[in-house]
């Protein structure tokens, strides 16, 4: 069994008017079935309002599922007693880096975590010290998080969540609000996690250039699991990402257009490489 | 002028006051403010700033910081001052038209301009070496009998070190509000009370939303970061009195002491 | 002619040991009817130009002329001035603030002083040039999708009928679809009324598409000013200041590199497409 098996998965806001009555019900997850690998890096691509931070919150244990279940490292998020190991198991990041930062010095933002769940004092600074060191924000320990950049206060948002010692850590949209240096920032500390530490990633997102590397690639719309498999097969369905409000990096895009109008390009290119040597191909045995 | 404002603006330096307990700092602090207030004399005030310039020698923050500090309330400072030197009755010294210059009026306004001045130089010292979260950790603790009275020590604690560090975040919002609201024509400075008092909606309505939307956010986040309150959490810096810290009680007391004798003796 | 801007400077915390130039002798024209792109790093100071072009920030050295009038002098009026030059800032939450989204678009036309009927018409074209469907006119803003208060902030602005209209990142944390929406709408509002439109980005694929001229700023000094091709040719000189060109532009280039025949102008997909199928169609 995989560290995080959703099967059925629902949930629904009740909307009440004023008096308390139910005025609508929404449903932002509706039987979503998903299943993740440890160790893997997990994209869940879709557009806003599409129900993946919905989805996102669940594996937190933020929320608790309407209907179906949700194991995450063989515990149900629906057992209230369980809420707090599950959280100590999938760390959260969240979209904007101010408002979840606790403390007004870094290093001792990234102490919050163990201090709720009792660590003694000589072991959070171990884990403080891993964790900034592990998203190279080790050299800013002692800085106010006022002055960092966008990217670097995500970094020590996530340090914040590494120092928990998670197995997996869900990224809700972590460079929406950030500038493409920030963004790279971001991505290349959460790769080197998943790949030096092992910890199981979820990277949730609209930027499709972010999910190029993942191990597998959910695509998401109305709160279904729409798409699901490796980038490359996921980019090779140009028509259906635009369908569901997504598009695809500008090389594959390219890539499509030129096949469209006739040249023989395989599906699914993705980097400007492969593209090359496709026209390459193509070129010569026009000669 | 709001960014002025040093007040919970933490300087990194490694200095002996910055490795004080925040409760030697907070007793230090208030046992100085309590002594600008209850002495004068001018070999009292010798003392007190020779203790207070002393210190900040030791902490290591420019003097230059703690001065921008005073310039937020300067205008505070200059009023109060004024209201002084012109409301006092007394011994006249000086006047023209109505207005009158008194002896007592001078005195006043000298004493508390030095008061107010020492006051805000002395807490800075504390707050500039001290991290906020160190400052609620050691008025949690200090503070920890009233528990039992059921004053809810750590989450004031708590609520205190989280104002302190989305106060300048909120700042800076509100001056981008303002920006955007100019730009649709608002208008922020003329006309009366009333209308300014109006003119204002625009720019509080977007700060309390996004004021709320962000202490939302940050619930979502302290929760899953596993808080639940006060109980069963252990400390990153746990507070415990060195050696230094006894030497401070000392010296502070001691300080404390001089100006008293001084008092009786002069 | 708009704006002429001679030797700008603009230093934060002037004459204290905290001072940062942010604009450094900047020079510029930007004439009527351009579409504009402003293109740098966080901190390149291109948020900094913009803010000096309706006046809320003054520069500290240099002046700007707007419609041949210096700005800066005594009796000019700065308040006209931001409703000649509207803004739209990169988060509509920072501007919405009334019961209706009607009423709140209504707000900069009524501190034109305009009358009752004219503010309504004003308020009312506005949100329909932002495709914002009119089942939403008497909702809360804060009841809006991301996308929709992107569009009830630009019809805020533009209700006001500015000459020139600039939009500081506009497409901030929409996702692709809602992204190009906003950013089609706005190329149409130029094509159709033909005003100065200046977009800030970080995102060259997204500018590249839509504008004439691009401004990259770096350090408060303007490094290049010209039109988009052109400006990709210095790709590599881009890099350096932390920005990149257009994938398919470098496409083009390490084409051209292994030795195929194909013009390296192209600067978007469309144009790439058409260059790749000349060579090999």
């Amino acid at each position: 069994m995989g560290i995080i098996e959703a099967k059925d998965l629902v949930h629904e806001y009740i909307i009440r008017d004023e008096e308390g009555n139910v005025e609508s019900i929404r449903t932002a997850l509706d039987h979503m079935d998903l299943s993740v690998e440890a160790g893997q890096f997990i994209a869940v691509l879709g557009h806003n309002g599409s129900g993946k931070s919905t989805f996102a919150k669940h594996l937190n244990a933020l929320l608790t599922p309407s209907e179906g279940t949700l194991i995450v490292d063989g515990m149900d998020v629906s057992d209230e007693s369980l809420t707090y190991d599950i959280r100590q198991e999938a760390g959260m990041v969240f979209q904007n880096p101010d408002n979840q930062i606790i403390a007004s010095v870094v290093q001792e933002d990234v102490g919050f975590g163990p201090e709720n769940i009792g660590v003694p004092t000589e072991e959070i600074w171990e884990r403080v010290e891993k964790s900034l060191k592990a998203v190279g924000m080790w050299q800013y320990r002692e800085h106010s998080p006022n002055k960092l950049s966008g990217g670097q206060k995500q970094r020590v948002a996530i340090a914040g969540v590494m120092a928990m010692e998670p197995k997996c850590i869900i990224l809700d949209e972590p460079t929406a609000m950030l500038d493409p240096n920030g963004r790279k920032e971001v991505l290349e500390a959460v790769h080197a996690l998943n790949r030096e530490k092992g910890v199981t990633i979820i990277l949730i997102t609209h930027y499709m250039e972010e999910v190029v590397d993942a191990d597998y690639v959910y695509v998401m719309d109305q709160g279904k699991v729409v798409l699901e498999g490796n980038p490359r097969g996921i980019f090779s369905q140009v028509e259906t990402l635009k369908e569901h409000r997504l598009d695809v990096p500008q090389i594959t895009l390219l890539a499509h257009e030129l096949q469209k109008a006739g040249l023989a390009i395989p599906d699914g290119i993705l980097t400007r490489e492969e593209l090359i040597d496709a026209l390459q191909k193509v070129a010569d045995k026009r000669k | 002028m709001l960014r002025d404002i040093t007040l919970g603006q933490y300087y990194p330096a490694d200095s002996v006051i910055h490795k004080l307990d925040p409760r030697t700092k907070l007793f230090a602090t208030l046992l100085f403010i309590i002594s600008v207030f209850s002495f004068d004399g001018i070999v009292g005030f010798i003392v007190m700033t020779a203790f207070l310039f002393g210190v900040i020698a030791l902490s290591k923050v420019p003097l230059s910081f703690m001065l921008r500090g005073l310039k937020a309330i300067m205008i505070l400072l200059v009023i109060a001052g004024l209201f002084n030197l012109f409301l006092t009755p007394g011994q006249v010294l000086w006047s023209i038209w109505k207005i009158h210059i008194t002896r007592e009026g001078l005195r006043n306004a000298v004493l508390m301009t030095i008061r107010m001045v020492y006051l805000i130089m002395g807490s800075s010292v504390m707050t500039l070496t001290t991290t906020p979260n160190q400052l609620t950790d050691g008025l949690e603790k200090a503070l920890k009998p009233l528990q039992k009275i059921n004053v809810p020590v750590h989450e004031i604690a708590m609520m205190m070190s989280i104002a302190l560090r989305f106060i300048p975040i909120l700042i800076e919002e509100t001056d981008k509000i303002m920006k955007a609201q100019m730009a649709r024509g608002a208008d922020f400075e003329t006309g009366g009370l009333v209308k300014k008092a109006k003119n204002m909606v625009p720019l509080l309505v977007p700060l309390f939303v996004s004021a709320f939307r962000r202490a939302n956010d940050l619930a979502l986040a302290m929760e899953a970061r596993c808080y639940v309150g006060g109980e069963g959490r252990t400390k990153m810096i746990p507070l415990v009195y060195h050696k230094v810290d006894r030497l401070a009680y000392v010296v502070v007391i001691a300080y404390f002491v001089l100006l008293m004798v001084i008092k009786v003796v002069l | 002619m708009s704006f002429i801007l001679d030797n700008v400077s603009y230093r934060y915390s002037e004459k204290t040991a905290y001072e940062i130039t942010a604009l450094d002798h900047v020079n510029l024209q930007i004439d009527d009817g351009e579409f504009i792109g402003v293109i740098g790093h966080t901190g390149s100071g291109k948020s900094t130009l913009i803010q000096h072009l309706n006046g809320l920030l003054k520069a500290t050295e240099g002046t700007i002329y707007f419609n041949g009038q210096d700005i800066y002098e005594e009796d000019y009026d700065l308040r006209d001035l931001r409703m000649q030059v509207g803004m739209v800032f990169q988060y509509p939450e920072h501007q919405l603030f009334e019961e209706t989204v009607f009423k709140d678009v209504c707000f900069g036309p009524k501190n034109q002083g305009l009358p009752e009927k004219d503010v309504t018409l004003r308020a009312y074209e506005a949100l329909q040039n932002v495709g914002l469907p009119e089942k939403y006119f008497d909702v809360s803003p804060f009841e809006l999708s991301g996308g929709q208060k992107r569009r009830a902030a630009i019809a805020g602005v533009i209700a006001m009928k500015p000459q020139v209209l600039i939009l500081d990142e506009p497409t901030a944390g929409l996702d692709p679809k809602g992204r190009d929406e906003i950013l089609d709408m706005i190329a149409d509002m130029h094509a159709r009324y033909g005003n100065t439109v200046i977009l800030v980005s970080h995102s060259m694929e997204d500018v590249a598409k839509y504008v004439d001229r691009i401004i990259v700023m770096d350090h408060g000094h303007v490094k290049f000013d010209d039109a988009p091709r052109q400006v990709f040719h210095h790709y590599k000189e881009l890099e350096e200041i932390g920005l990149a060109a257009p994938q398919v532009t470098y496409l083009m280039h390490e084409m051209k590199e292994k030795g195929m025949d194909v013009s390296t102008e192209a600067t978007t997909v469309d144009e790439a497409k058409e260059a790749i199928l000349r060579l090999i169609g």
